[in-house]
């Protein structure tokens, strides 16, 4: 069966870390770093990258459109 | 498998729309009117109306949606925005025109704007976003704000026996027989925020058929006004908007 392995960009600059991509995750990979950014937020980032599938779910929900998706198929 | 890999231009699913100008949006943190945004961006550069689009900013937090739109905009007098929306769309008929407009600006000043525009069976799309305060102001209550509710106005909630009953205007409106299509959505979770899209693509569909004007309300969350973080605000939103506010939708096109 082929498998899909997805990843995403975050634009750590423009997150505002609100957090609403983190419930909307299915795999919970995307958390919100305990570092902040140049303006005070903790941005989203991929805490476990390998169980991401690209799903686009997280952009599909960023208020401020941070995330670019990326996905491909891995045959096994 | 490396992340740098997989991160590849011919793997690429989702990226941010093209019709963002490079301005950061101006919005809380967690705000659905970003992702409204985003959402009628997206559609527009889909369907490649984005020449063809006349947008029509109101006032409220949504105020600079013309530094954010990379669409021809237009920023009306409070509650305004209807009839200036009637007026571009009568001078040209060809233009997709849209108005963007809070529950402050749409249902309270603009209520009488909204519903002759709504009777008239204007041509126009209205997207209304839905979240119960006045955001900008400094969460103040509007007329959508929920029986019981806390705001800078009516700190100890809102008293129905004084301050009335929370208005529908959607409901209102799809009575009239001049909307065309009346509907009710929510951004806040991926499967909402893509039935959201599809009813924004159905509106801009419907335009070119001119048969009334199409009516899209967003219930939001206004997390500054209601004075929880994000996530939170979304549960709240899902407990206590929704009840009253039931998405779906209300009016659709007998074929």
């Amino acid at each position: 069966m082929a498998k899909v392995k997805g990843a995403i960009v975050v634009e750590v600059e423009r997150c505002k870390g609100c957090g609403v991509c983190e419930p909307a995750c299915p795999q919970d990979v995307i958390k919100l770093a305990k570092e902040v950014n140049g303006k005070g937020y903790n941005y989203a980032y991929m805490q476990n990258p390998e169980e991401c599938t690209g799903c686009a779910n997280c952009a599909m929900v960023c208020p401020d459109a941070v995330i670019t998706v990326y996905r491909e198929k891995v045959s096994q | 498998m490396e992340m740098k890999d997989i991160i590849k231009p011919e793997n690429l699913v989702f990226k941010k729309t093209s019709l963002f100008t490079e301005k950061p949006l101006s919005y809380c943190p967690g705000c659905g009117h970003g992702t409204v945004h985003r959402l009628i961006l997206e559609t527009i550069e889909e369907m490649g109306l984005q020449a063809e689009t006349i947008g029509v900013a109101p006032v409220g937090c949504s105020v600079l949606a013309y530094e954010f739109m990379d669409i021809d905009m237009q920023q009306a007098a409070h509650g305004r925005a209807p009839a200036l929306a009637t007026a571009i769309k009568r001078l040209h008929p060809e233009k997709f025109v849209f108005t963007y407009q809070g529950d402050g600006d749409l249902a309270a000043i603009g209520t009488a704007e909204t519903i002759h525009a709504c009777n008239r069976g204007e041509n126009i799309i209205i997207f209304f976003v839905n979240n119960g305060i006045y955001g900008m102001t400094g969460g103040q209550m509007a007329p959508t704000t929920l029986p019981g509710m806390k705001t800078s106005t009516s700190p100890f909630g809102r008293d129905t026996e004084i301050m009335g009953n929370p208005l529908k205007i959607t409901e209102l409106v799809a009575h009239l027989p001049g909307t065309y299509y009346v509907t009710r959505n929510a951004v806040h979770t991926p499967a909402a925020a893509r039935k959201a899209k599809k009813a924004i693509q159905k509106a801009f569909e419907y335009q070119k058929l001119n048969k009334g004007l199409c009516f899209l309300e967003f219930v939001s969350n206004c997390n500054s006004g209601w004075k929880l973080p994000p996530v939170k605000s979304n549960e709240w939103m899902v407990e206590n908007m929704f009840p009253y506010y039931p998405l779906g939708d209300i009016k659709v096109p007998s074929l």
